[in-house]
């Protein structure tokens, strides 16, 4: 994105969860959308079962295809994340991922003294990518039922953005829905509670610690065709990208570390203009 | 030579976009989109914590 354009992200991930979501009549009746545009995935953690969703989630569709009963492996979704990556990495987390937008909204709320990180960042951090490989990538698919079918499980114990944009909607407007809402509803809305205060005051402690999605944009980031430079000879490494940085990212050193998002904080911070992303490297082109 | 190296870059990332694309259509061709629609139409239990 360009120098000015990161001042405009809110209304940018507004303007994008309005068009992934836009089936107004299911916030209305309760009911979700049914469609053929659900087989596609948005790029996002976006839950299908949010009743404005017109697509789908990857990290949902990712444990569908791998739970059920006709394949092992999935080239459609691992082939969608890979294309994805392979052209924003994480630039999606900035900018098209609907509980992104509410974690940053959070965070701007004026209570609590904020902090970036949590007490052992360094180590936590990995926490996203044992998540990853247990929740989505082999409990579904090694824990099978009779029928051989295995379960979401990041969904089912984890996912907030599906109790939040799915579950409470739903819960809240089907009166049957609502009378099968027992112990795991009731897990899953104290575990988003838990996020939301901590969004509060961390910035951003889904994405940093336990986001499987963000986890696999995470990887494509040294070598999306979207990235940040710096420039060496204008970088004097006074550190202001680094205080901008919510993300808690050395820029200077790290322009494509797998935990930017690429707000672009940093490239508007800096004073001597050193940090570009590749679109600008192709204007000057 | 900064042409070279910015298509060296650049390569690792255009290649894994052409794979990626490949992977889709081979999705496709396997059926694997119909699982996604198939759970996506319907309310997803566990995804809202019921299931």
């Amino acid at each position: 994105m360009g120098k000015g354009v990161h001042k405009y992200r809110h209304w940018f991930q507004a303007a994008w969860f309005a068009l992934t979501n836009g089936y107004a009549k299911g916030f209305l009746e309760g009911k979700i959308y049914t469609g053929p545009s659900k087989m596609i995935c948005v790029p996002g953690l976006n839950c299908y079962s949010c009743p404005g969703a017109l697509s789908s989630c990857p990290i949902g569709s990712l444990q569908a295809v791998l739970g059920s009963q006709k394949f092992s492996f999935s080239c459609y979704i691992f082939g969608f994340l890979m294309a994805f990556g392979a052209l924003f990495g994480r630039l999606i987390c900035g900018w098209m991922c609907p509980f992104g937008l509410v974690q940053d909204l959070l965070y701007k709320i004026p209570v609590f003294r904020k902090r970036k990180t949590l007490p052992g960042h360094r180590y936590l951090r990995y926490l996203k990518y044992g998540i990853l490989v247990i929740f989505v990538l082999i409990l579904p698919a090694v824990v099978v039922n009779v029928v051989g079918m295995g379960s979401p499980w990041f969904c089912e114990y984890i996912c907030p953005s599906g109790t939040l944009f799915g579950g409470i909607p739903l819960v809240a407007m089907n009166e049957g829905l609502r009378s099968a809402a027992r112990f795991r509803f009731a897990w899953k809305v104290a575990l988003l509670l838990v996020i939301v205060i901590g969004s509060i005051k961390i910035s951003r402690p889904f994405c940093k610690y336990l986001c499987p999605l963000g986890a696999i944009y995470g990887l494509f980031n040294p070598i999306s065709l979207y990235r940040f430079h710096v420039d060496e000879n204008a970088c004097t490494k006074c550190g202001a990208c680094e205080k901008a940085c919510t993300m808690a990212i050395k820029v200077w050193e790290q322009p494509n570390s797998m935990e930017c998002i690429r707000c672009g904080d940093c490239k508007a911070a800096c004073p001597h203009k050193a940090i570009t992303s590749t679109l600008e490297e192709l204007k000057k082109h | 030579m900064k042409k070279r190296s910015k298509k060296k870059e650049y390569a690792p990332g255009v290649v894994l976009l052409a794979a990626g694309i490949l992977m889709i259509i081979m999705g496709v061709l396997r059926t694997e989109h119909a699982t996604v629609l198939l759970k996506a139409v319907n309310i997803c239990m566990e995804c809202i914590g019921i299931g």
